[in-house]
Order: C-alpha cells, then structure tokens, then sequence
C-alpha cells in the first residue's frame, strides 16, 4: 500500500529530518545571534541581569500582567489559551504518547483523548480569530502579507488534519500521512521564521529587560 | 468654473509644468548607508526585523496614531517595517526620493518616545530602529532644516545654540548679581574644584531665559550645596542624538564628561531637561566607547536632586503650593529614566493638591514635542499641535490649574498646547515653584532691603491674589 510506505518514510528518515532541521536550525541561530550579540550588542552584556530578565518575560508570558495585554483582553486570552494548547497537545497527546514509548521506552503523562480533542478546536478555533482580526482590523491588516496568512495557515494545518485524523473523518491513511507530512514542514519552517519567537521570545523579552530594567530602573510591561 | 476653482487650476498647471524641470538625480551613497546598516544590525535589531508577527498591539501606544483617529498608516510597526525594515531589505540599495519620504516618517511621526516598545509583547524597540533610520537619512543629507542647524552649530561652538563661552560666563554673573538681591551671598561659583555637583543647563536658559540659571542658583545656594557651574561643558543638550549624528552628538558630551573629571566634581546634575537626560547619562557612554557603558562620573536629573533636597530639609517652604497641579512625565525622565516616583514625590513634597493624569508615570504619554520636534520648527508646528490633541485632553481632564513639567520639550510644546487647545493652564518648573515657596534662611536675607520696594511688592502681591480668587470664583461659575 503507496499510504502505508508513505507512512514509514515519513515517520521515519523523514521525521529525523525535521528533527535534526528544527532543533539545530534553533540552537545554530541562537548560537549565531548570541555571538553576533557579544560583537554589536554592547547594552546587552553591559547590563545583564537575571531578576530583570525574569520580570520582562513573566509579565508578557502570563495573560493579563502587561497593561498592553490588558488593553486588548480578550485578543490576550485567546493568544495564551492558543499558545498552551499549540504547545501542550503534541508533547501530551496520548497517540503520540504511545509512538515515544514503542520508540524509546518513555512517555510523558497523557491527556485524556477527550480533553485533547477539545484543546485542537481551541488551537483551531484561535487561529480562526487570529486570521479574521488580521482581516477585520484595519492596524493589523494594514501589516500582514501573504507570508503572514500562510504562516497562521501553516501553524494550524497540523491540528486541522490531526484532529480529522483522530475523529476518522474523511480517509483516515490520507489525514494522517497529511498530519505528519505538514507537521515536519512547521518543523522545518520554524527556526528560519518568524515562528522561531518560540525561543527569541525568551532573548528578545530579556534583552529588553536589560535596557530598560538594569540601565535604567524602568519597567517593560 | 468660478474664479478660484480657475486659479486653482491654474495654479496646478503651474506647478506640473514646473515639476517635469530636469532636476539632476541625486546620487545616494549607499556604500555609507551600508555600512551604518552594518554597525546597526546586532542581534536584536536582526531579531526584531524577523519576529514581528504584525498583531498590531503597538497601535493602541503611538499618540500620533491615537490623535489622528487611528490611522493604521501610524502605527509604530508600518512607520518601522516601512523605513528601517525596507533599508534593511533592499541591503541599503534606496533611492533619495525613498530617503526623502523616510524623513516624513522618522521625524514627523514619531518622537522616540519609546512608548511602543513597552507594548510589544516581544519588547522590539521600534525607536531605536526609527533612530537607526534617522541616522541613514542624516548620512545623505536628508534631515529637518532645525535639526541640521543645531547639529552645525555643535559641530562648530561645543553647544547647539552657539553661544560663545564669554555670553555664557557673563550671563551666569550677571544672573549671580540679579538673583542675589533676593538671596544674599548668591554667587555661581564658576570652574570651582572638588564640588559635589557640576549643574549643567540647556542653551536656551542662559540665551532666552536666564532667569532659569539665576533660580537654580538660588535652589542650589539655599541648600547649601557644595556646586559649580562648568565654564565648558555646560550644555547638556544633544540635538545630533536626535538628528541622527552620533559623531556630533559626541561632541557635547565628551566635553561634559572631561570638564567633570577635570574638576573632579561627584556627579553631573542635568537641568530639567529630559533628552539631555538620556544623552548624558544612557547613550553618551556608548558614542564614546566607555567600556561597562556607564558615564565616568554619575549624572542625576534635577528631579533627583531636588527631592534629595527637599526630602532632606535642606530647604524649608513658607507653605506648600496651593493651586491644583498635574505633573508631566517627560519620556526620558520617566519611561526611559526611571523617575516617575521621585517626580511624584518631589511633586507631593511641593504641591499640597495633586492630581495625576491618565495614564500616567512610565505609561504617560509623550507630549508631542520631543524627539527633536520643537527645534523642527514652523515647518512641522501643524502636525505638532495636531498630536499634542492627546497630551492636551490629558491635561484637561485633571482640571488642574497648573502643570509642573521638568523638560524644555516639554515646556514649550504644552505651552503651545494651551494656546491652541485653550486649556487655561499655567506651565511651570519645578525650579520656579521651589523658589517661589521656599523659606530664605536669616543670614541669606539681603541686610538693606528697600522697604517702600517690599511693600509695593507685597501690594501687588495681594493684588494678584486677589484678581486669582475672582477668576477661580468666575470659572466655578462659568462650569
């Protein structure tokens, strides 16, 4: 069966692809911009400090705790619920919980396949929002380009076809080849895009913590 | 067609007759404005370039934005993603005519205010990539007339207004003598070695309103401060910084920092001034290359000294001020200085009627006449007062009487404000309330006063008070 060797290529040389591109295509770029940091960001290391790196990322990685994501409440929740669940549910879904355990021998804890059913209509249901704000609001739409709808499209694709795949609706060898295939596509496409704020995040957040924070006593949030 | 639609034809005509003239196409230089890209592309800057993910929350921050109803074409990221992110696109390959809509944006829609980067949820620091854009535009010539004149005159005198260091030594004297005939033993000790504060001003004090250098004089006396005034050095101000010259902008502050370390004074103390601020105290280290990035000698702002003072009793007020006030937090004292508190208790020190604006402290918003906009001039006043909408209902929204604002920026552009938004609001320094209030102490009193002199004083003084409580008792009627 063509769906059954697809699904052993794409499960296996093709998945360690994905891996070895997502991991080392974000350790090499953060590698490459903390020495490139070292060069032309001065203020950076001049002022480093742990406490202020902290708060700057806590009050923008919790819901609510910036007056910014206070000013927007209900985009805020959305993006936290969508961000939890986008993260969560391929680390604790059962079904891949099972595919770590016959592969190594370990598995994290499982979600309830209810729960995580509900959490990919949440990831589905936020993107949805994120693409019609993007859309219906004239300061965001004035700044999205193709790139941007696609890379929305691209982060949700997975938990569209997953969660088709898992309810057995439409052909279920299709869905889940299609599911893994466009997972290892996000996987690849991460770490050269803006996706990659799944760490920079972390950088950005600090180095503005520094600069704000340790040079001047100010706050970020 | 009536007559003026036929003019203005006319007039239409004119000009696109006029506009096909073979004008020379201006080169650019764009190995220069590659290598200021270069020096400019750290990590941070490459990583804001690439992670924006365009949600738009910076918006809602921009006042610019907010005064001219939402206008998506202002939003922080559009101006960014539209100057600095298409320089860094195109590898610094832009044409002068692009340059030249740049300057609209990098100087005529943003103040530097930094007001964005506190609402990015990534905390890119759209300013700063403004500034980077400033200083490209700067590179081929491309800069506000205002700002090219006052970077010239640093570049030739030392100070942005090219005072001549003798106008400055005189004016201090002369300030020395006219305030001290109401602090006895006033002086202003010029070049004085050891002292424990060097004050240093803005240029437009000693050119426009001594008065400022003679009250600071009487603060600083009255407490009792060991101080000096720096024959150089003294202009604290930085319009190169704004301009987008870092060369220049050097200039000011390595004379500052070298008079400093000349006199061996303990620390630097700015005038109420807020960019000048942020020159010498947070950028002023890195244009010199200072390793560790901090200046050789501490700077603090007035609003430092002045509640030191005050907390410490160093001077004592005949009674606190009266009339309701509402404070200014000017950008580079507050949000990019740390001092939103020390301001407020400074304020709540001097004034017994407070009240804050909304919102305030390190989320107030910019007045509108920072970044470079006042020295911008006529050319850009329109636009100015048009932004200013939002500081200006700010402002009348507290229906306070009185606006206390520790920054020249800012003290010009509210005061334009009042006139254009009718707002009825007395602007004042911090310095004028202190020496207004505060107690000179017995052996200050000037020993001969002129007693017919006191007691028309102290007419007129009645006078305007009462002339003050009809018009407070008219306005109580009139709302």
């Amino acid at each position: 069966m063509a769906m059954d060797k697809l699904y052993e290529f794409l499960t296996g040389p093709a998945l360690w692809i994905a891996v070895i591109i997502f991991v080392g295509g974000l350790a090499i770029r953060v590698a490459w911009l903390f020495g490139l940091s070292q060069e032309r960001d001065k203020p950076w290391h001049d002022f480093k400090d742990a406490a202020w790196a902290w708060r700057s990322i806590i009050h923008w990685i919790l819901p609510w705790a910036s007056v910014s994501s206070r000013n927007q409440p209900v985009f805020t929740g959305v993006v936290w619920l969508f961000h939890v669940c986008w993260i969560g549910l391929p680390l604790f879904l059962g079904a891949h919980n099972m595919l770590f355990q016959e592969a190594w021998g370990w598995s994290l804890p499982s979600l309830p396949d209810a729960v995580a059913d509900w959490a990919t209509l949440v990831v589905i249901a936020g993107g949805v929002f994120f693409l019609v704000r993007r859309l219906a609001r004239p300061e965001v739409r004035i700044l999205t380009s193709a790139w941007d709808y696609f890379l929305v499209l691209l982060a949700l694709a997975p938990f569209v076809t997953g969660w088709l795949a898992f309810n057995q609706y439409g052909p279920y060898g299709l869905m889940l080849n299609l599911h893994i295939f466009l997972s290892e596509v996000l996987l690849i496409v991460l770490p050269f895009s803006k996706l990659a704020h799944m760490v920079l995040f972390f950088a950005s957040r600090s180095a503005i913590g520094y600069e704000f924070g340790t040079r001047r006593g100010a706050r970020v949030w | 067609m009536t007559a003026e639609a036929q003019k203005a034809a006319e007039e239409t005509k004119e000009q696109s007759a006029a506009s096909p003239e073979p004008e020379a196409p201006q080169p650019v230089d764009v190995g220069k404005i590659k290598s200021i890209l270069a020096a400019n592309e750290g990590a941070r800057m490459r990583m804001w370039l690439s992670i924006c993910s365009r949600c738009g929350l910076c918006a809602e921050s921009c006042f610019f934005y907010l005064a001219k109803d939402k206008d998506p074409k202002l939003s922080p990221a559009y101006k960014a993603i539209n100057t600095i992110g298409k320089m860094y696109r195109a590898k610094g390959e832009v044409s002068r005519e692009f340059l030249e809509g740049c300057l609209d944006v990098v100087w005529g829609q943003c103040t530097a205010c930094r007001r964005c980067t506190m609402y990015c949820p990534f905390g890119i620091d759209i300013a700063t990539m403004i500034v980077t854009a400033r200083a490209v535009c700067y590179s081929q010539g491309i800069v506000p007339d205002g700002l090219a004149r006052t970077t010239e005159n640093i570049r030739t005198s030392g100070n942005q207004m090219a005072m001549a260091t003798e106008d400055w030594i005189e004016t201090c004297d002369w300030m020395a003598e006219e305030y001290g005939e109401e602090v006895h033993g006033l002086e202003i000790p010029m070049d004085k070695q050891g002292a424990d504060y060097m004050y240093t001003v803005n240029p437009r004090e000693p050119m426009y309103y001594p008065q400022d250098v003679g009250m600071a004089a009487q603060v600083f006396h009255v407490a009792g401060l060991n101080w000096t005034m720096p024959s150089t050095g003294w202009d604290s101000t930085n319009l190169a910084m704004f301009a987008g010259n870092k060369a220049v902008a050097t200039i000011p502050v390595k004379a500052m920092y070298d008079k400093a370390l000349e006199l061996e004074a303990k620390a630097i103390v700015i005038t109420e001034c807020g960019h000048a601020f942020r020159s010498a105290k947070f950028e002023g280290p890195y244009w010199l290359g200072i390793p560790g990035g901090k200046p050789p000698v501490p700077v603090i702002h007035s609003v430092e000294l002045f509640r030191d003072i005050m907390r410490d009793g160093k001077i004592k007020l005949k009674h606190k001020f009266k009339h309701k006030v509402t404070f200014q937090d000017p950008c580079n004292v507050s949000r990019n200085g740390g001092l939103w508190d020390i301001g407020r208790e400074l304020v709540n020190l001097l004034c017994e009627d407070f009240v804050d604006m909304t919102p305030n402290r390190e989320h107030n918003h910019c007045c509108g006449g920072g970044g470079g906009f006042i020295p911008m001039g006529p050319p850009f006043k329109k636009r100015r007062m048009e932004s200013g909408k939002v500081k200006a209902e700010q402002i009348r929204a507290t229906g306070a009487t009185h606006i206390i604002v520790p920054c020249h920026n800012c003290f010009d552009q509210i005061n334009d404000l009042n006139k254009e938004y009718e707002l009825g609001v007395k602007v004042v320094s911090f310095k004028e309330i202190i020496t207004e209030l505060m107690e000179i102490p017995e052996s200050m009193i000037p020993p001969e006063e002129d007693e017919e002199e006191a007691f028309e004083a102290e007419e007129e003084a009645k006078k305007d008070a009462e002339e003050e409580a009809m018009e407070e008792a008219g306005e109580v009627q009139g709302s």
